[in-house]
């Protein structure tokens, strides 16, 4: 190995450079440099979103690099560039929010460039352990990140459960790991595809090994029944983290699952794709009908992002092209509904700390008409409404497993997202069809910056939702990763 | 004179009125009336080139637009296009916008620029429904429809309206998402039959009554896509028992809400059972008819008897409507040119007539603020230019020869009368039921003793008023004396339809 072979992994390399940059800078700036801090960080973001799509695109088919690490493909920089986005807007939604805080923003700002960093490995390993490395680095800054406003009892709270729920599920995870590795002798997530697809039989051990694998998967992109951290930790992190982890985080899951799943464990389909079809079934009935009596807008909030995961579970156990790319398509278009809802209830957090429950939001639509339409947006485009961008995502994964046979799975989806609607329009009829005057309502803080992304939100949400063309192109680019094409 | 893409302009320019509505400041409420008066105006008017642009010799699909790829890996395009039953529907639709906001002219009066948007968002939903070609098309028109009908029944509507709204919703949402996946599956069954991916109608015309009728109904994926639609529908239209939704809805809603909703809305209900269900699943359809009649008939009855016992005016108009919507759907099922032809010229005559009542009901309503019958009695002396439009449009709702009402309804009777001759004997025992329950309500308004001495001072209909209500009589006598204009059109598309 030379030195030009970590040419490719050079925007890795200069986020966590900056992000150790932003760390050092954070101790002299202390707590006024808060902009300063997340402003290079965006910036670092920027650049090295750059540097992705200078360094970090395949020439010709699929590259595997750094002796068989990390694999150079259009998955992988269609993930890292949502990602990417998915931690600029998260960060530039945090400014205010840190700001108003007693805490300061380095730390803040190079977690958040760390758990980049891991996520983007996540989207790009060829090899178990380097997925490993990469989910563990995302996954302990975050949890760091959850629990960052450390004078709050909730923050605090959230993160102990986050870290020890996870921390179990990463035990599980690499049981899961060693077992595969232990019998069929590889980590190589080609080597075991074909070594799976060399054997007759699947001997037990390998099978529990897949079993473990797929639950810790499971765990971490949040699917039932190992969803219970979500809605505790949602809660109770600081809202912009929340907003990050709801979007970040679960997509580079769903692009390791994706990796795992459709690319090393294909020829087992028949096998585990049962037991993806029960859990994507009981997700989107369970995480539906739960958030239906949520009071708390950030519960609920959990709650649908748990529902979310299970339409895109969906295209998993398609498990054909089409199940593959629209799964993409949908953490796409999944990450902007998502961040702009966040961003509004961020901005709505003017009493204080996370106190946000739904009535909060009565009559907004009177006093913030702009506001309450973008809001307006998300619940629609959440809640699957053409012509919003979640329809377009909806309809993709839906298509799918129409099309691999899973009539019955994508009836209980649409029931579901019918159901859907019924909290996400609770929050609408808050907004729009009452007064709000009854008691003392509950006002937005002016945020330029929060505003902004929200609108770069809106008009993504809607532009995917009426012209989806080009990005559904974009998503189908990448399923010669796994050589599904 | 012809005018490129006519139907994309007919569809999109009340979305762009209500872009346009949106950049305005809200404070300037009579700007935005004026404005959407002017566009709904404008609309009807250029929509008149639709009718002046039809062929009725052709039985086809006319003044297509399209196709445009929309979503090419699915093979969704952008299609419209215009039949003879589209063209009566779309027209009726630009006729009664104008009708609405002049009706809501003064009765809204908070938050005036969003009561437009949404009309207007509204009409683009609804006239897109009626002219997509392209089945998901169809179906984005279709949910674009229900967004703005909820926040005009929810924030302009009565007391319970938020109750009213959330039902209508909900109700109108799980018909929907049933179809959605009937439309995924028929993409589907498309690509596997012929390898390529489509949602244009003409191509499920080919492939969609291909699909298995099995012995049982889990064995017959015709029968199950047949009633996925036929749910959607059957909800808008609606039929029972899927009606409990309209009366809350139409008593909640502001006037100018259950124009639309009962002049437009339930359309789409019917049309899309002749449009789709009727020619898409042949055989399914075949075996159902039965039940659409059985349905059909307890629909004319029980809206009619429910109607009879109301005490609120705008109820009983809502429950009138269960029933005369009955008629359509017995004309549907019974599947004869003749019948058909009168279910869709009834479709069109029940938005004229239901609308206008539903208008004239408000007109009292705005000065009275109550719509018990027994609030009234003996205003006929009070206000006698009221009286006697109420009553001309009572007389058309009712199907008096020389009226359009009776055209429709005797088309329907008379054309089911060779295949179902019972069916027929009791659907005309609603028609005597309708003559009651109206008539009665009428006398108890305006004839029976004076017993309220509020309603002495009661004003009698303004200009505005009568404008609004205006275009709504001049086709009612139309379609009652002349009833060729308006028949001959939509013949070769009915026949080309029922060949199927």
């Amino acid at each position: 190995m030379s030195l030009s072979d970590f040419i490719p992994f050079v925007p890795e390399i200069f986020l966590a450079a900056a992000g150790l940059g932003i760390l050092l800078a954070g101790i002299t700036l202390g707590k006024k440099g808060v902009r300063t801090l997340i402003g290079s960080g965006v910036a670092a973001l920027i650049v090295t979103a750059v540097l992705v799509w200078v360094f970090g695109r395949p020439q010709g088919g699929p590259q595997v690099i750094l002796g068989g690490m990390l694999v150079l493909d259009n998955l992988a920089v269609f993930f890292k560039l949502i990602m990417i986005a998915a931690s600029i807007i998260a960060l530039i939604m945090s400014a205010g929010f840190l700001e108003r805080s007693p805490y300061g923003g380095g730390e803040y700002t190079s977690l958040v460039l760390f758990a980049t960093v891991g996520m983007m490995v996540m989207a790009s390993g060829a090899n178990l352990a380097s997925l490993y490395v990469g989910l563990e680095l995302m996954a302990l800054s975050v949890y760091i990140l959850v629990g960052y406003f450390k004078l709050e009892v909730k923050s605090n709270e959230a993160a102990v459960k986050y870290f020890v729920l996870g921390a179990l599920s990463s035990g599980i995870l690499v049981y899961g790991i060693s077992l595969v590795y232990g019998t069929l002798g590889t980590l190589d997530l080609r080597g075991i595809h074909q070594a799976l697809a060399g054997m007759a039989k699947l001997n037990w051990a390998a099978g529990l090994g897949i079993v473990l694998v797929g639950f810790g998967m499971l765990f971490k992109v949040a699917i039932v029944p190992f969803h219970v951290w979500t809605p505790d930790a949602y809660e109770g992190a600081p809202t912009p983290v929340t907003a990050f982890i709801s979007v970040g985080p679960k997509a580079a899951a769903f692009a390791m699952f994706l990796r795992i799943f459709l690319g090393a464990f294909e020829p087992n389909i028949a096998a585990w794709r049962t037991v993806m079809w029960v859990a994507a079934a009981a997700t989107m009935i369970f995480a539906n009908t739960a958030a239906l009596t949520q009071n708390n807008v950030k519960r609920m909030l959990a709650y649908s992002s748990i529902a979310h995961a299970g339409y895109a579970l969906m295209g998993i156990v398609a498990g054909t092209a089409m199940g593959l790319w629209s799964v993409m398509l949908y953490m796409l278009i999944y990450t902007f509904m998502n961040l702009g809802a966040f961003g509004f209830v961020i901005l709505l957090e003017s009493r204080g700390y996370a106190g946000e429950t739904i009535q909060d939001y009565a009559g907004l639509a009177k006093r913030h008409p702009a506001a309450a339409a973008g809001m307006l947006v998300f619940m629609l485009g959440l809640a699957g409404i053409p012509p919003t961008a979640g329809f377009m995502g909806k309809l993709y994964v839906f298509a799918a497993a129409v099309q691999a046979g899973y009539v019955g799975l994508t009836v209980i989806a649409v029931v579901m997202s019918a159901v859907s609607l019924f909290y996400y329009f609770r929050i609408v009829v808050q907004m729009y069809l009452h007064d709000g005057e009854e008691d003392e309502p509950a006002e937005l803080i002016r945020d330029r910056w929060v505003e902004a992304m929200i609108f770069v939100c809106v008009a993504a949400t809607l532009f995917i939702g009426v012209y989806p063309g080009p990005m559904v192109g974009w998503a189908r680019a990448g399923i010669s990763a796994l050589g599904l094409g | 004179m012809q005018i490129p893409h006519l139907l994309t302009i007919v569809t999109i320019g009340p979305a762009v009125a209500a872009g346009v509505l949106g950049l305005i400041p809200g404070r300037y409420e009579r700007l935005h009336r004026w404005l959407a008066l002017l566009a709904s105006v404008v609309l009807f008017v250029v929509s008149l080139f639709l009718w002046t642009g039809f062929n009725p010799d052709v039985a086809g699909f006319q003044l297509v637009d399209g196709p445009i790829a929309w979503i090419p890996q699915l093979g969704i395009n952008y299609t419209l296009g215009m039949d003879g039953i589209s063209l009566l529907l779309v027209l009726l639709t630009t006729l009664l916008i104008p009708v609405v906001i002049l009706a809501s002219w003064t009765s809204i009066s908070e938050r005036v620029k969003g009561f437009h948007i949404s009309l207007l968002l509204l009409t683009t939903g609804m006239i897109g429904a009626f002219l997509a070609l392209d089945l998901f098309l169809f179906y984005v028109f279709w949910e674009l429809m229900l967004i703005p009908m909820y926040f005009i029944i929810g924030i302009w509507g009565g007391a319970r309206r938020i109750y009213a709204a959330v039902k209508f919703f909900i109700y109108t949402m799980v018909g929907s998402v049933f179809m959605l996946v009937a439309i995924l599956y028929l993409g589907f069954f498309h690509h596997q039959l012929t390898g390529v991916w489509s949602f244009a109608y003409a191509d499920f015309l080919k492939t969609a009554p291909q699909l298995a009728m099995g012995s049982s109904i889990l064995h017959s994926p015709q029968l199950l896509v047949f009633l996925a639609f036929a749910l959607a529908f059957a909800i808008k239209v609606p039929m029972f028992p899927f009606h409990t939704w309209l009366p809350d809805a139409h008593v909640e809603a502001p006037t100018g809400g259950s124009i639309i909703l009962a002049g437009v809305l339930l359309k789409l209900g019917t049309y899309g059972f002749l449009r789709f269900n009727r020619a898409l699943f042949p055989a399914a359809w075949e075996a159902c008819v039965p039940l659409i009649l059985i349905l059909a008939v307890i629909g004319i009855l029980y809206g009619a008897w429910v109607a009879m016992v109301q005490p609120d005016m705008k109820k009983l108009v809502a429950y009138s409507s269960v029933s005369h919507l009955g008629f359509v759907m017995l004309g549907l099922a019974a599947g004869t040119i003749a019948s058909t032809q009168g279910a869709v010229l009834q479709m069109v005559n029940h938005g004229l007539s239901t609308g206008a009542l539903f208008l004239l009901v408000g007109v009292i309503y705005e000065r009275r603020h109550t719509r018990l019958i027994a609030d009234y009695g003996g205003i006929a002396k009070v206000v006698p230019i009221y009286t006697g439009l109420f009553l001309l449009v009572t007389l058309s709702s009712i199907g008096l020869p020389g009226l359009n009402g009776f055209v429709g309804e005797f088309l329907i009777l008379a054309g089911s009368w060779e295949k179902y001759p019972a069916v027929v004997v009791l659907g005309a025992l609603g028609i005597i039921f309708g003559a009651v329950y109206m008539l009665w309500m009428v006398q108890r308004v305006f004839w029976s003793p004076f017993a309220h001495e509020e309603n002495r001072d009661l004003k009698d209909i303004n200009l505005r008023e009568v404008l609004a209500v205006l275009p709504l009589l001049v086709f009612i006598v139309w379609i009652g004396v002349h009833p060729t204009t308006f028949l001959s059109p939509m013949e070769a598309a009915v026949r080309l339809l029922l060949a199927r």
